[in-house]
């Protein structure tokens, strides 16, 4: 086994660390946008440094494993971005734990207003 | 013929990337096939063409990716530190971000950076407002909620699209 | 070494699942959903180092695609757009 190899599986363990934290993450949450927090960012990384840590063990492989990585880093924000708009636009306000939390709200009742 | 050229080339990148081979057919696969669409997608592909790559720029996306690593790696462990601890420490609530910047390539780009950075993700963006869900609200003033969050990216990025 | 890894993985999709099916949203279904896939995604990719097949690395990039256009489109379906 090279030095490479090690990093790699170690980059392996922690990525997979992470994984299992978001999915806890997406187990304990009150809400859904905190739950989109945690999982968007634990599971992003944590799939990230998976699939890296295999091209590190895996030479050959770099390449492609390094254009997953870089793509799930790129597509995942963005589907949660459009799940969190979406689900402000279905209706779901935030948990909070304090009043007048949430900004967005007088905005789209205002523009809810407009539109009737 | 310069947007035409970049949207080439952008296409062209991909392909490689997504086959990771130099065999001649896969390379003549690629530019056919890159070439035939960027010939019909080049107006809306890109605005400034060829001029998007001037040493300046490649310098300031390599600063950006470190800035952005070290955003991630942040995240990730107040993230675990957040799901371990028995008593969830959080206090969630949607915070408006003003942000100066203008393009909308820009505006994308830092609604996706702030969505991977530290307890944030973007909700909506109307015009120049980003709509923030902050897993730990500790600020409500406008410039705090700024520096708090994006002021890094938000320098590199205006530098970048001057 | 990799079957105890998958193990962990195969918990962490049993969380993912449970809140899927628990909801109580469709919007928390949905984000179950997304994770869901990107954990297959990552255990794809594990698995072919475990057979030692370049295949499943082709399997995981072309998941990885599908599976961002099914959620963009879930979520164009939860705002009403669709």
């Amino acid at each position: 086994m090279g030095v490479v190899e090690i990093i790699g599986w170690v980059i392996i363990v922690i990525g997979v660390a992470f994984l299992f934290l978001g999915a806890l993450g997406l187990f304990r949450m009150p809400d859904v946008y905190s739950r989109m927090q945690t999982a968007t960012k634990s599971v992003t990384f944590g799939t990230m440094g998976t699939i890296f840590g295999v091209g590190l063990v895996h030479p050959e492989w770099f390449w492609k494993t390094l254009i997953i990585a870089v793509f799930i880093a790129i597509s995942n924000p963005i589907s949660s971005h459009a799940l969190a708009r979406g689900s402000y636009k279905m209706g779901i306000r935030p948990f909070t734990k304090e009043e007048n939390m949430d900004d967005l709200e007088p905005v789209v009742d205002k523009s809810e207003d407009e539109e009737e | 013929m310069s947007r035409f050229l970049f949207t080439f080339i952008v296409l062209f990148l991909i392909w490689l990337g997504f086959t990771t081979s130099l065999a001649t057919a896969e390379l003549i696969t690629g530019a056919v096939l890159s070439l035939i669409i960027a010939s019909f997608s080049y107006k809306t592909f890109t605005v400034e063409g060829l001029g998007f790559f001037s040493p300046r720029r490649v310098v300031l996306i390599i600063k950006y990716l470190f800035v952005f690593m070290i955003a991630l790696i942040k995240a990730n462990i107040d993230v675990a530190k957040r799901v371990i601890s028995p008593k969830l420490p959080i206090n969630p609530g949607i915070v408006e971000y003003k942000t100066q910047l203008t393009n909308p390539t820009a505006v994308t780009i830092l609604a996706n950076s702030i969505t991977l950075t530290p307890g944030t993700l973007t909700v909506d963006v109307i015009d120049n407002s980003l709509f923030i869900h902050w897993i730990d609200v500790t600020t409500k003033d406008p410039e705090g909620i700024v520096r708090e969050i994006g002021e890094d990216f938000e320098k590199i990025l205006k530098e970048f699209f001057k | 070494m990799i079957l105890y890894i998958l193990i962990v993985l195969g918990l962490a999709t049993f969380f993912v699942v449970h809140r899927g099916l628990k909801g109580p949203t469709p919007s928390d279904r949905i984000v179950a959903l997304d994770n869901i896939t990107t954990i297959t995604t990552a255990g794809l990719v594990l698995l072919g180092l475990y057979f030692d097949r370049y295949i499943y690395i082709d399997v995981a990039l072309i998941y990885g695609v599908l599976s961002f256009i099914g959620v963009l489109t879930l979520a164009r379906y939860l705002e009403g757009g669709l």
